[in-house]
């Protein structure tokens, strides 16, 4: 007899969940819309510079691609470690680890091997940089149940100071006229292009085809949804949970890891401190909106990469602040998180179900 | 000759998104009567009684309590209105005594008249045969006194109507008897009980009248004494139901599970189980009793591998497998299939389908890296035909199903790996009549085909039906194995409170 009643759905149609989805996307591309018209912008012409910017020429496709790149590899690796409920929000720091492996092989090696084979030692040492980077926490939690959550975020902080510690000191390049800057690639060391990009986007979309086979036809995968469906049905199952748990997480750590290597390698050319660049948390956002799911993930991600891509060229072209896309961006993720609860649950207004008896 | 009504609930619906909890229920219980309210699980009984409770509200419907219509926006207003609800789930404070536990959350004055509050509660217990110590502490209550001290809190704040959700569930065949006679002490002095219950025969001994419900509607209210058991179940499930389960014995038995002096300490360091010893055999039905959490858990699951012991030896065949772990078990090829109590949380993956939850027994035997589904696909849909599971498709995540399809999965799985021992825990909680004979006829095929089960069980009059014998847990401690022919309820009874086995004739 309240005038809002709110029940648990039982079921709900596929077509109805893409319809709130749409909805809650549009609902949020709208408010942002509000927002800059309070500040005294004019929305349709700011999204449409957005869209314009990130896919009007070939070299703003180019610019939207290198920044899908990152954010796709990142995001299989944190589907991964998801999928087990293992709350890795460390990308950032893997990614940064990553990309101190790549340099380290990149700046000892370079010249002494031929340049495939310097690439590929580049993107192992990266693979193996994240996922130890990953296996620290994945070690405690498996052993110890330690809070992962807390532990792969404060990791992050350690991975950015320690490679800030090396641009400032010991691997400072003494030819950079003082600037405190680690020297950058020999050429052999930078991944070369295919159809005007950097290769990195072929190992972007190997990644989702390796997460998503992964995760659907191979026992560690299922073993990995297992657990994080139910840690008891796993030991019911004669599991080996901490084997499960450390394994996953060099997967993911070493997804994130060539993250990295890709970065420092193509766009950077060099280490910095800032290498991860926040992909590693924009990658949290797209996991979580693609539902796990490495095929939806794809298209997530490319649609942040324009919102990103779209945000610079703004700022650039019109003087406006890019984190405009930041604000949009906040505003799916709300709206999306906010649609769950419309998943879930019906919402009555009213007294309609004295209607139904009468 | 037409008495007052205590409680009239006229035409009450309750609508939970799609489905009707309540459609047009009426229920009338008289002053001082004993009402019993029937019905299988989901059938909608505790959902009327919270809204007599105050705890939910009707959608559509009246209340009225002593002629006089009320509405009840909150279990404060019930309260005033006399009405005191015993749940399943004791609502007490585990740290604090019978008497705080008693006045918490009542409005009175800043200090506790501690000695005043002892004596009330004193004439209270005297009056209705009640036997509780205001001083003693929740947590150091057996099961028992904890439901007297539910009884005696909603009597101390003046109820007149008591509803009791379940009361016997976790009581002793002495504590049912006990609570029976409190039962009648207060309806001689004028209030008026009602019990929910699935239990028939506790219905036609303590009730006089009962309240039918089926899925949600009421089908009928009939004196107790013109019924007999067979029409209740009729009323209750909507067709006839053979109770009968059929117990054949056999010879040539051997020895499948030798449990010995098993020790299990639980996390507080406390003996879940301590020095446990019993034989299992081939052709054999090993039923299991006791009071909830004497070592049940624990000792099916330190068969299973997946609790660790502290002393002992587990024998299956000729190898002890005491200590190693489920994947050790699997490995050495000892086939033992396990229902365990938390089905979605341990048996089975919830959110995956059918064919993935086979998958999860099966998977471990398969060589290399990759997943294969497809002899899994033909286990599921030979399981789903073999056992009548209604479920949509073999796809469907399994806890969409219903609480009967999703045991028949797990039993489907662990019977189609063609196990010698199966180890069942409380494998008919929360089913309905029909489902749960269902996996009472599927237990019997199974030990006709040679395989020894151990049943940890609920309900006495269906451990003594279905068993060969009767183990009785009591604190961790086997208190005795019976022959379930040789024995009554009230024998297992006495072993489940802890009495000495050379007491019963065994």
């Amino acid at each position: 007899m309240d005038f809002i009643r709110i029940t648990k759905r039982s079921d709900l149609p596929r077509s109805k969940e893409i319809i709130i989805t749409i909805l809650a996307v549009a609902m949020s591309i709208v408010f942002a819309g509000i927002i800059l018209a309070v500040f005294g912008l004019n929305p349709f012409e700011i999204f449409r510079e957005i869209i314009m910017g990130s896919v009007g020429t070939e070299m703003r496709i180019k610019q939207t691609i290198v920044k899908a790149v990152p954010l796709i590899i990142t995001s299989m690796g944190i589907i991964v470690a998801f999928k087990m409920k293992f709350w890795n929000i460390g990308a950032e720091g893997q990614i940064t680890m990553g990309a101190l492996g790549a340099a380290w092989v990149a700046i000892n090696l370079h010249g002494t091997l031929p340049q495939p084979a310097l690439l590929l030692l580049m993107m192992a040492a990266a693979a193996i940089c994240g996922g130890i980077w990953a296996f620290i926490p994945a070690v405690f939690k498996a052993k110890l149940g330690t809070n992962e959550t807390i532990f792969t975020l404060m990791l992050n902080y350690v991975a950015i100071k320690f490679v800030t510690y090396l641009q400032y000191g010991p691997w400072r390049d003494p030819g950079a006229k003082g600037f405190p800057r680690i020297e950058t690639f020999s050429q052999d060391a930078v991944l070369p292009s295919l159809g005007g990009v950097h290769t990195g986007w072929i190992i972007a979309v190997l990644a989702t085809v390796f997460v998503y086979f992964f995760m659907k036809s191979t026992k560690l995968g299922y073993e990995i949804a297992v657990v994080g469906e139910s840690i008891e049905t796993a030991r019911y199952a004669g599991m080996n949970i901490s084997k499960i748990i450390i394994a996953a997480m060099l997967i993911s750590g070493g997804l994130c890891g060539i993250t990295g290597m890709i970065q420092a390698s193509a766009v950077e050319k060099t280490l910095v401190y800032g290498i991860a660049n926040n992909y590693g948390f924009t990658a949290i956002i797209t996991a979580w909106l693609s539902k796990l799911k490495a095929g939806y993930a794809l298209l997530v991600c490319v649609a942040f990469a324009m919102l990103m891509q779209g945000g610079d060229y703004i700022q650039i072209a019109m003087g406006v602040s890019s984190t405009v896309s930041d604000i949009v961006q906040g505003l799916i993720l709300f709206f999306i998180l906010g649609s769950e609860f419309f998943l879930r649950y019906k919402v009555h207004l009213g007294r309609a179900v004295e209607k139904e008896v009468a | 000759m037409e008495q007052n009504l205590a409680i009239e609930m006229e035409s009450i619906s309750k609508i939970f998104g799609d489905l009707k909890a309540n459609d047009n229920v009426n229920l009338s219980v008289r002053q001082g009567e004993v009402h019993a309210l029937l019905g299988e699980n989901g059938a909608g009984k505790s959902t009327l009684m919270n809204m007599l409770a105050g705890i939910y509200t009707p959608d559509s419907g009246v209340i009225k309590i002593n002629g006089k219509e009320a509405r009840f926006a909150s279990p404060k207003d019930s309260i005033a209105m006399g009405i005191g609800m015993i749940h399943q789930h004791f609502k007490l404070v585990d740290v604090m005594t019978a008497k705080e536990n008693i006045i918490i959350g009542r409005k009175q004055s800043f200090f506790v008249k501690g000695k005043a509050l002892s004596k009330s509660i004193k004439e209270l217990s005297d009056r209705y045969g009640l036997d509780v110590d205001p001083d003693k502490k929740v947590y150091d209550m057996s099961v028992g006194e904890k439901q007297t001290l539910e009884i005696i809190k909603v009597l101390y704040r003046g109820a007149k109507i008591l509803i009791m959700d379940e009361p016997t569930a976790v009581l002793t065949p002495q504590e049912i008897n006990k609570l029976f006679r409190v039962i009648r002490n207060m309806k001689q002095q004028g209030c008026s009980i009602v019990i929910i219950t699935h239990k028939l025969n506790e219905v036609m001994e303590i009730s006089d009248r009962v309240t039918v419900l089926r899925k949600g509607k009421s089908v009928g209210t009939v004196v107790t004494k013109d019924v007999k058991v067979p029409a209740l179940i009729e009323l209750m499930v909507g067709r006839k139901i053979d109770l009968s389960i059929e117990r054949k014995t056999f010879d040539r038995k051997k020895t499948l599970l030798k449990v010995d002096e098993v020790t299990v300490t639980d996390k507080d360091g406390k003996e879940a189980l301590s020095g446990v010893s019993f034989d299992l055999s081939s052709h054999e039905i090993l039923g299991v009793a006791g009071v909830a959490g004497s070592g049940q858990k624990e000792l099916c699951e330190v068969i299973a591998g997946l609790a660790r012991a502290t002393g002992g030896r587990i024998y299956f065949e000729d190898e002890n497998i005491l200590g190693r772990s489920p994947r050790d078990i699997i490995k050495m090829g000892i086939r033992m299939g396990f229902i365990p109590e938390d089905r979605l949380g341990m048996g089975l993956v919830g959110g995956m389908d059918i064919v993935h939850n086979i998958v999860l027994k099966d998977y471990q035997n398969q060589p290399g890296i990759l997943l294969k589904r497809g002899p899994c696909v033909e286990k599921a849909k030979k399981i789903v035909e073999e056992l009548d599971i209604q479920t949509p498709s073999i796809y469907t995540p399994v806890k969409k199903l219903s609480g009967g399809n999703v045991q028949k999965v797990l039993l489907g799985r662990e019977i189609d790996s063609s196990p010698k021992v199966l180890i069942t825990a409380y494998a008919v909680r929360g089913l309905d009549i029909g489902a749960s004979y269902k996996i009472y006829d599927l237990l019997s095929e199974q030990k006709e085909k040679g395989v020894g089960i151990l049943f940890v069980g609920e309900d006495l009059d269906v451990l003594l039906e279905l068993c060969d014998r009767v183990m009785v847990l009591c604190h961790g401690r086997v208190t005795g194995i019976v022959d379930s022919d040789k024995v009554t309820k009230e024998d297992i009874g006495l072993l489940m409170t802890g009495e000495e086995k050379e007491e019963v004739g065994a």
